[in-house]
């Protein structure tokens, strides 16, 4: 990308441009055009947070930031709260990335580090970008039908005999709980960190490898030790982007959280995530719970914004250091 | 062995009987035990891809019955048989507003950016803002066409959804034309300009053309990801139980029927989102092979 970068468009603007013809004028209105047209898309990501923040504006004044810290959510007598939300969202992502990060460095290991050839690696790689092909909703479905009752021994298993764990306990598991949506979001934010982590560690310059090996290493002490410091600001980033896919992934939440408003600290309990709480109310909530839904919206909005900039940061600082 | 060759995939150097024998037990023990491990991660991650496509295809193949999955609506509650015609009809509306919406917005935006503005500051702001508006997450896309759309219109609507989906493809059409439009080489234009043709002639006429497979891809690729988003229609396009071609009414979607079916407790209902659901991934391969083919064509 680089050199095509350096390469193309066009250059400073050649003397013949000046003259004032009809040609000209088509020009600079196209010009103009584009340019509006790319302020325009560069301002949606504007709009769609004030539009989301002026739509909640009832709620905040009502609830102000105790919104965040209150756990009741009463359509009733219109009292609203977030924090059960919250925390479904924070943990369920937590689950999928304790999963998704060993998993999916090491499988982006795997397939760029010659432990086999090409010719197996390359239909690997191109079943996993598959995964990124399958709508959530089907892997939703696929959840509720499939995995659940499959998994839902091993829970009952898990809650039996480990249950003296806080994680694990509470009644017996039904099924639909924070840690199967964790595993299903598991699955659909692993190809994002095998991509970004393997073309990291295929610019990496061959000399790191080799100058490893050279001194004896072995092929694992220099991944360890050499390859994945060397590209951890890739591996960061991926992580950042999957974490925020993670939070705002909403069919497979709502179909397999179980939509309990509380919060509980075993994850084999049902819980809920702020999109499947926007999921499974806005289609018949009244005018207030309208607006503290949109205010659970801007609320994930600022965590999606976070966890972005928070990225972009990393990524900045670790390309300072390598230079 | 092209050892010393550089590649710019990796090649590792081959350890030698030599440095084998010299390295401690334990060391070669854990290489052997993290290789295990890697492989049986890779194996782990290709198991749920295999699950899920056995499942939609076994259970999706029986219900799929043609011609009816086309031309019927789905039964009533307590009754089998019947289809979902309504809902293909309805994702194809709301995808053609995205696209009407996203497409020319995103493309003459992307050419701003490539062919006009670039290293500009108002450029470098516009990429990041679109790189940002990526990572928003579906749904508040969905809040968003809910309440510019649906609130002042005072009706859930096709178009409404369209719009929703729009803001969702609008920043991948912007890098994915942009990416096509920077591997178009420059002599191209300096040869255009240098005949003496305009800038507008020099982008319409050599430049879009040139570019065109490439773009393809990305706005096929982007179409296949929005066919398959359920979240941002959930309050826009919303649900209609009935066949409709109005584009200011409620539409059934195939996202959205597959979520609600599946969800009530009716087994027709179930196994009618399933035969859904097997629709939705063909249509999504459908677009991806599309892509791969356009992308096969010859750049320049």
């Amino acid at each position: 990308m680089a050199i095509a970068k350096e390469t193309s468009g066009f250059q400073r603007s050649p003397s013949l441009d000046k003259k004032t013809t009809p040609a000209r004028v088509i020009d600079i209105g196209f010009w103009g055009l584009t340019l509006t047209l790319a302020i325009a898309a560069g301002s949606v990501l504007f709009w769609v947070i004030l539009q989301t923040g002026a739509s909640s504006t009832q709620a905040i004044q009502l609830f102000g930031l105790g919104f965040l810290f209150n756990s009741t959510w009463n359509p009733i007598e219109d009292v609203y709260g977030v924090l059960p939300q919250i925390y479904g969202t924070l943990i369920t992502s937590a689950i999928a990335l304790i999963i998704a990060v060993p998993v999916g460095v090491g499988v982006a290991i795997f397939l760029t580090e010659d432990f086999v050839p090409r010719y197996i690696t390359t239909p690997i790689a191109f079943a996993i970008e598959l995964i990124v092909a399958i709508p959530s909703v089907v892997l939703g479905i696929w959840g509720i039908f499939v995995l659940v009752p499959f998994l839902r021994p091993f829970f009952q298993f898990l809650n039996q005999y480990l249950g003296w764990i806080p994680f694990f306990g509470g009644s017996s598991p039904r099924g639909n709980n924070l840690m199967i949506v964790g595993l299903v979001l598991a699955v659909m934010i692993v190809p994002i960190i095998i991509s970004i982590t393997r073309s990291t560690f295929e610019v990496l310059p061959p000399y790191l490898r080799n100058g490893a090996l050279a001194l004896g290493m072995t092929r694992w002490e220099t991944i360890l030790r050499v390859l994945i410091p060397a590209g951890l600001s890739g591996i960061v980033s991926s992580v950042m982007l999957a974490l925020g896919r993670a939070m705002g992934e909403t069919m497979v939440a709502a179909m397999l959280v179980g939509n309990a408003n509380r919060i509980d600290i075993s994850i084999l309990q049902p819980g809920s995530t702020i999109t499947a709480l926007i999921a499974s109310q806005f289609g018949e909530a009244g005018r207030l719970q309208v607006s503290a839904l949109m205010y659970a919206g801007l609320v994930l909005m600022v965590l999606s914004l976070v966890v972005n900039i928070f990225a972009e940061l990393i990524i900045r600082r670790f390309q300072n250091v390598e230079r | 062995m092209d050892t010393f060759d550089n590649h710019s995939a990796p090649v590792f150097l081959q350890e030698s009987d030599l440095s084998k024998s010299a390295i401690p037990l334990y060391r070669r023990a854990l290489s052997v035990l993290l290789t295990g491990l890697v492989i049986a991660f890779t194996a782990s991650v290709l198991i749920p891809l295999a699950a899920v496509v056995y499942s939609v295809s076994k259970k999706g193949i029986n219900q799929l019955k043609f011609p009816t999955v086309f031309t019927e609506l789905p039964p009533p509650p307590g009754l089998t048989e019947g289809g979902f015609g309504h809902a293909i009809i309805g994702t194809l509306m709301t995808l053609s507003v995205a696209t009407v919406i996203a497409v020319p917005f995103g493309v003459l935006a992307a050419i701003y950016l490539a062919e006009f503005g670039k290293g500009t500051k108002i450029a470098q702001i516009v990429k990041f803002s679109c790189n940002v508006l990526t990572g928003v997450p579906a749904i508040l896309c969905g809040l968003f066409a809910y309440s510019i759309v649906v609130l002042p219109m005072r009706s859930f609507s096709a178009f409404s959804g369209g719009v929703a989906t729009g803001v969702l493809m609008l920043p991948i059409i912007v890098r994915a034309a942009e990416e096509a439009l920077l591997l178009v080489p420059s002599e191209m234009r300096q040869a255009s300009i240098g005949i003496g043709a305009t800038r507008f002639q020099t982008i319409t006429q050599i430049v879009i053309p040139t570019a065109m497979p490439a773009l393809t891809t990305g706005i096929v690729l982007a179409l296949g990801r929005a066919a398959g988003e359920a979240a941002p229609l959930l309050f826009t396009a919303f649900n209609n139980n009935f066949w409709s071609n109005d584009l200011f009414q409620p539409v059934a979607t195939l996202p959205v029927l597959i979520y609600f079916f599946s969800i009530i407790p009716y087994k027709a209902s179930q196994d009618l989102a399933w035969a859904a659901a097997m629709m939705l991934v063909f249509i999504v391969l459908i677009f991806s092979i599309a892509a791969r083919f356009f992308s096969r064509q010859k750049v320049v």
